[in-house]
């Protein structure tokens, strides 16, 4: 494998592929740096100085390696595994690498941006470039230095070797004389079966800080001359904010200041991060957090309704009229399905809905900002924070240059930190009060004032002919600023007369990007469909799904089917015989499969019912296809992560509306999983392919919730069409 | 506003704070052991949990008044050991247990406590012992996992 690479083209391949890494790959002549005080393995001697080699690299004199994490991490645990990348071409010992985390650059980095699983899908290649071209001019400078061919040069953990003469040379004996080299021109890259960091369970770097309790997150951030921030919104969507008296406020200990902020002011073009952002707040700052929570709720606010108050009944209702009378987008079409709905022999018609989920991060919505006239320093969990940086731009008439971004570890992103209003706020307060300010959600904010995953209801309708062959699809679906139809997904391409049909509903709700939009309600219901289907088609479920698989293969319908039909079924084969599909375990069991953000997996999940008839998952089997597994213990955890997320949010999660104003507001009238109700077991299993790896964030979470209504239905005989599931169930 | 004494890892410190200000909220503002975090600040997430005396509780349910009697030794995720080498903390790097790590120094906490009080847990122990502790990303196979090897450590 080789790869062409100059500066130019460097510049075009990460531009185009995004992923965090390098724009300008700028090597920068030998530039000392003072070692910075960062924590590092104890074993691991500092370097006396530092070689940059380019915006990703530091070399010690000693052959200690600082490798920049560009990407912000919220928990998918890319810090480890995008290092890791550059690790393995740069030809490194892992034990010997520190990584930082980077901030905001966009002259050396693109797409700092933590969303859709798409960090290491995106960042594979140039990461991978960015190490094997450090490796080449380390090799070269090698080269003069040991007065041989550059050729005759191999290296090994950090070293260079010359076999014939037997000299040898460390990276950090070479690296201040490779940062004045030329860029070369093309570089090779590792053959995928001699990686000896790429597939190797890595632990998260951070692990030891956080067994420790050093700070890390952005709520940890603790200035000289820090106050503390906090915010009052409208309870209720629909409202906007009219006045305020913070007389008594003003009067409690440690409240410094209460004033009005505009987070949207007239004429200032905002990002689509800034998201569905409350304009006007009341902001509060004082010395302690504990004091601004309880000033906050002495602030007498008057609201003004300026838009029709929302319930969730209401949403239910209007939704249900979407799917009977509403006039739908024809987003794909093939066949005549109304005339093979006719011939059908039977038809089998179900409709799913789901409610508003929050995001509920653990960490709450908080970020450091510190604004004077001409700088504007951030600081503080974010999964955009480029976009946050133009906002501020806009906000204050500000350069970027004048402007910096940091990000910290996040407590949690889930899709809620792309919307960067908690920053925007921060920032504003920042200026206000004139002094560095740390702005901190309580939970009731956070959870009241969310970018929520939309409510959706769909309708989906199938036909057999008289020996059980899908012979027409329809699906029909609607949520809150948008449907969740993928119509170009499976079951599209498997079905000669198929309909997908999409209305989007209008609200005053804020919703945005929740851990696998839309997937996360679709994949369920279609999977719970497709179930449905093929018990009325008389078939095993996998057996049924095979066959669709096995049309899209041999003779796909249309063009445009968004998915490999043969990873797909692989997935599935795989975890047939990891599960024991065809044996019996005894325990109610459900299947699913399903593909998003460019990942294969498929689920058997087992369940009994305790004896108020409450459902516990025993295990779940879960077989994914990501190509190649970049850190393999990094990924099963995401994976699990993602199954107990999902069945908890479909068996718990739901936020519902009176007036405009959540029912739920903290996690005693919320509920999330907890630690008894999770699976007892799960167990994970790769396809291995070689194939260029895809993310994992997000895949393991949508399949598991058709696989739980699937096995729902084997343990109960009743089949489940509306989360949270536990509504229809005892216990 | 009051004086108060109060013994976190094993120093004696003094805050002024109104009383009824939790005890969460003076050891992250006051005394910066910001390992201790705020989840809800209702009792119901875990994320606060430090010890009082060796068991777990919701510091974000503790008033400072009431904490600062009878030396009560109060001990938060930093002195929970040296270095990090307490069995629970060694088991939780050996699980790889953390994604976003930001609930897990409550569950260290109370998994802590749980093992002081029963250093040979059961399946069933360990979900009742660890059910007040609340990861949103999902870790709760390889806490459970975890704290199987830090009972073994122990024994
Ligand atoms: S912050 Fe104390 S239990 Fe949640
Ligand atoms: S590890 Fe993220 S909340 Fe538990």
């Amino acid at each position: 494998m080789s790869t062409h690479q100059t500066r130019r083209n460097f510049l075009k391949v990460s531009t185009a592929a995004g992923g965090g890494f390098l724009l300008g790959f700028s090597f920068l002549t030998s530039c000392e740096q003072k070692p910075a005080a960062v924590a590092m393995a104890p074993e691991l001697k500092m370097p006396e100085q530092w070689t940059q080699l380019n915006g990703y690299l530091k070399i010690g004199e000693n052959g200690v390696v600082t490798i920049i994490n560009p990407n912000p991490e919220i928990g998918q645990n890319v810090k480890t595994s995008m290092p890791m990348i550059i690790a393995e071409e740069l030809g490194v010992d892992w034990d010997n690498v520190i990584v930082e985390q980077g901030k905001l650059d966009t002259e050396n980095f693109s797409r700092q941006i933590a969303g859709g699983s798409q960090s290491i899908r995106q960042g594979w290649e140039p990461l991978r470039k960015t190490g094997a071209t450090a490796r080449a001019m380390l090799i070269a400078a090698a080269a003069q230095q040991l007065e041989v061919p550059a050729t005759e040069l191999r290296t090994e953990k950090g070293m260079i070797y010359h076999d014939a003469s037997g000299k040898s040379v460390g990276y950090g004996e070479v690296a201040s004389l490779a940062a004045t080299l030329d860029v070369p021109e093309e570089v090779e890259l590792k053959d995928p079966k001699d990686f000896t960091i790429i597939g190797q369970s890595t632990k998260n770097v951070d692990a030891r800080k956080i067994v420790t309790g050093q700070p890390l997150f952005g709520i940890d951030t603790k200035r000289e001359g820090m106050l503390y921030a906090g915010i009052v919104h409208p309870p209720a969507f629909g409202l906007e904010l009219k006045s305020f008296n913070a007389d008594a406020a003003l009067a409690m200990p440690g409240i410094v200041d209460v004033f009005a902020i505009d987070c949207a002011p007239e004429g200032k073009q905002l990002q689509w991060s800034d998201g569905p952002t409350v304009r006007k707040q009341v902001a509060i700052v004082g010395k302690s957090t504990w004091q601004v929570l309880q000033a906050k709720q002495a602030i007498e606010v008057e609201w003004e309704q300026t838009s029709a108050p929302e319930t969730s009944a209401g949403h239910k209702e209007k939704m249900a009229d979407l799917i009977a009378n509403g006039k739908a987008e024809e987003a794909r079409r093939d066949g005549d399905p109304e005339a093979a709905f006719a011939r059908a022999a039977k038809i089998v018609e179900a409709t799913y809905s789901a409610p508003f989920l929050p995001h509920n991060t653990m960490e709450p919505m908080n970020f450091f900002a510190h604004v004077t006239e001409d700088k504007a320093e951030l600081y503080g969990p974010i999964q955009t924070p480029e976009f946050l940086e133009k906002t501020i731009a806009t906000l204050f008439d500000m350069d970027p240059a004048q402007i910096e971004v940091g990000m910290s570890r996040m407590g949690g992103g889930f899709g809620r930190r792309l919307y960067g209003s908690f920053g925007v706020e921060a920032a504003l307060i920042s200026k206000a009060a004139g002094a560095p300010v740390q702005l901190t959600y309580s939970r009731e904010d956070d959870m009241t004032q969310g970018t929520y995953r939309p409510d959706y209801l769909v309708k989906y309708r199938a036909g057999l002919d008289a020996d059980g062959n899908m012979i027409a699809f329809h699906v029909r679906g609607t949520g809150t600023h948008g449907s969740p139809i993928f119509e170009n997904r499976f079951p599209a391409g498997t079905t000669d007369n198929y309909l997908a049909e999409k209305i989007s509903m209008d609200s005053n709700i804020s919703t945005g990007a929740w851990r696998a939009p839309a997937s996360n309600f679709i994949a369920g219901a279609e999977q719970a469909f497709l179930d449905e289907v093929a018990e009325a088609a008389g078939k095993d479920p996998i057996d049924f799904r095979l066959e669709l698989f096995d049309r899209a293969i041999k003779n796909p319908v249309g063009e445009r089917n968004d998915y490999d039909a043969e990873r797909y079924a692989g997935v599935l084969k795989l975890v047939r015989e990891k599960s024991g599909w065809d044996a019996d375990s005894g325990d109610a069991r459900g299947v699913a499969a399903y593909y998003c953000h460019n990942s294969y997996v498929a689920q058997v999940l087992d369940l009994t019912l305790d004896t108020s008839g409450k459902p516990q998952v025993e295990k779940v089997y879960c077989a994914v296809d990501c190509g190649i597994v970049v850190n393999p213990e990094g990924a099963l955890n995401q994976i699990e992560g993602g199954i107990i997320d999902g069945i908890g949010h479909a068996l718990f999660g739901q936020l519902t509306f009176t007036d405009g104003k959540p029912d739920q507001s903290n996690f005693n009238t919320y509920r999330l999983i907890r630690h008894p109700e999770a699976p007892r077991q799960i167990e994970t299993s790769f396809v291995e392919n070689g194939i260029a790896p895809t993310g994992l964030g997000e895949p393991s979470l949508p399949p598991v919730i058709g696989a739980l209504a699937n096995a729902l239905y084997q343990a109960t005989g009743e089949r489940v069409y509306d989360q949270p599931f536990m509504g229809s169930l005892p216990g | 506003m009051a004086n108060y004494t109060i013994n976190v890892n094993g120093k004696a410190h003094q805050v002024e704070a109104a009383p009824e200000t939790p005890l969460l909220w003076v050891i992250r503002d006051e005394l910066g052991y910001v390992g201790t975090k705020f989840g809800c600040g209702i009792g119901q997430c875990g994320a606060c949990t430090v010890h009082i005396d060796g068991v777990a509780m919701r510091s974000c349910q503790q008033p400072i008044s009431s904490v600062s009697e009878n030396n009560y030794q109060i001990t938060t995720i930093e002195g929970l050991s040296e270095n990090g080498e307490h069995p629970v903390q060694q088991a939780w790097l050996e699980h790889d247990v953390p994604q976003c790590g930001y609930c897990q120094s409550g569950q260290m906490m109370s998994a802590a406590s749980l093992l002081n009080q029963i250093p040979n847990p059961t399946d069933e122990d360990i979900n009742t012992g660890m059910a007040g502790n609340i990861c949103r990303c999902g870790t709760y196979t390889r806490i459970h996992a975890a704290v199987k090897t830090a009972a073994g450590k122990l024994s």
